[in-house]
C-alpha cells in the first residue's frame, strides 16, 4: 500500500503542478487522474499491487466525501435566499441528466 | 488533584481526533443502517453520515472552522483517492474503446442540455444573477464547480451546496430510474451516475460492480472537464 501511495500522491503533485503551470481551471488530483491514466496507457498494464490498493481505496471514496460537504452547516443563509429555485432547478435538471444519458447511450449502443 | 469533567470534555472536543473518530462513527454508523434496512437508497451512508456529523457539530455548537481541522487527514485522503479512479478506468479500457463513440456523443449532448436546462430554469424561477452562476456547473463534481463558481461570478458555497445536493440526490435516485427504463448495462447505468451525480454518484456505482464504478469515473471526469472548460468561456 506504500508504494501505491507514493506513486497516487506523486501523480496529485504532478497534476497541481500542471494546473499551476498551464492556469487550468482544474482541480490538481483531477489532472493527476488523467496524467496516471496516461502513464499506464504508456506502460500498457498495471501493476498487481497498484490494481488492489486501489480498489481498497475506492471503498472510501463515500468517507472522504463527508468532510468538504459538512461545510454546508456554514452556509444555510446563501441556500435560504433562492431555496425554491435552488431545489427545483437540482432535482430537476438530476433527473433530466440521468434518463438523458441512459437513453442516449442505449439508443447509441444499440445502433453500434 | 480535582476531578475535573468540563476540562475532560474540553480535552475530548478540543483535540483533532475528535472530528476524525465523529466522522469515522458517523459513516460506519451510516453503513450500518444501509445494511440493516436492506439499502434503502435514502439511506446512502454518505448522506447519513454527513447528516450525523452536522447534527453533531450544530449540537455542540460548532461550526466548520471548528470541526475542520480534526477532518484535515481526510481532506488530504481526497487527493490520492481521486487519482485512484484511473485504475478501474485503465482496467477497462478495452470496454470503454468498444463503446467510445456513443459515450463521447452521450457526454456531449447531455453536458450542454443539463447545463443550459439549470440556467434557464434558475432564470425563469427568478433566481438572482449570482445563484444562476452557482448552479450551471452543478453536475460538476465539487473542487472543480467552485472553480467555475469563482470564474464567472457565481458564489463557491451555493455551488458547494448545490454539486452535494445534486449528487445524492443522483446517487439516490440513479440506479431505481434507470432500471425502470428497462436498462441493465452496468456501463450505462455507471456513466449516467456520473455524468449526472460526480463523485456521489461514483462512489454509489462502486458499489453496484468495479465495471459500473470505473464508467462512472469516467463520466465524472468527462463532464467536469466540459464544465471547466466551456463555462469561464461563456460567462467568465
Amino acid at each position: 500500500m506504500l508504494r501505491s501511495l507514493t506513486i497516487l500522491l506523486a501523480f496529485q503533485l504532478a497534476g497541481e503542478a500542471l494546473a499551476a503551470l498551464l492556469d487550468w481551471p482544474l482541480p490538481g488530483p483531477v489532472l493527476g487522474m488523467a496524467l496516471l491514466f496516461a502513464a499506464l496507457l504508456i506502460r500498457g498494464r498495471v501493476s498487481a499491487g497498484l490494481g488492489e490498493d486501489a480498489q481498497q481505496l475506492l471503498r472510501y471514496l463515500p468517507l472522504v466525501l463527508i468532510p468538504p460537504s459538512v461545510g454546508i452547516m456554514d452556509h444555510w443563509h446563501t441556500l435560504a435566499a433562492d431555496g425554491w429555485a435552488v431545489a427545483t432547478t437540482i432535482v430537476i435538471t438530476t433527473l433530466l441528466s440521468l434518463v438523458l444519458a441512459a437513453a442516449l447511450m442505449r439508443l447509441l449502443a444499440r445502433k453500434a | 488533584m480535582s476531578i475535573d469533567p468540563a476540562a475532560a470534555w474540553q480535552a475530548v472536543t478540543g483535540s483533532p481526533v475528535f472530528d476524525l473518530l465523529l466522522t469515522l462513527l458517523a459513516y460506519q454508523l451510516g453503513l450500518a443502517l444501509y445494511d440493516r434496512c436492506g439499502r434503502h437508497p435514502l439511506l446512502l451512508p454518505v448522506f447519513v453520515g454527513l447528516v450525523l456529523v452536522i447534527a453533531a457539530n450544530l449540537l455542540l455548537g460548532r461550526e466548520f472552522a471548528d470541526y475542520r481541522p480534526g477532518a484535515e487527514a481526510l481532506y488530504v485522503l481526497l487527493g490520492p483517492v481521486t487519482v485512484a479512479l484511473a485504475v478501474p478506468l485503465y482496467q477497462r479500457i478495452s470496454h470503454v474503446r468498444a463503446m467510445a463513440g456513443p459515450l463521447l456523443i452521450t457526454w456531449l449532448i447531455t453536458g450542454v442540455i443539463v447545463a443550459a436546462g439549470a440556467w434557464a430554469l434558475m432564470h425563469s424561477l427568478g433566481a438572482a444573477p449570482q445563484a444562476q452562476m452557482s448552479l450551471v456547473q452543478k453536475a460538476a463534481t465539487t473542487p472543480i464547480a467552485i472553480l467555475i463558481a469563482d470564474a464567472i461570478g457565481g458564489i463557491a458555497a451555493l455551488s458547494a451546496i448545490s454539486v452535494m445536493l445534486t449528487g445524492i440526490f443522483g446517487a439516490m435516485v440513479g440506479p431505481a430510474l434507470i432500471r425502470r427504463m428497462g436498462i441493465r448495462d452496468e456501463a450505462i447505468l455507471g456513466f449516467a451516475l456520473g455524468l449526472s451525480a460526480h463523485a456521489v454518484g461514483t462512489a454509489r456505482a462502486f458499489e453496484v460492480s468495479p465495471r459500473c464504478g470505473a464508467f462512472s469515473a469516467l463520466g465524472m471526469s468527462l463532464m467536469g472537464l466540459l464544465l471547466a472548460i466551456s463555462l469561464p468561456l461563456l460567462f467568465g
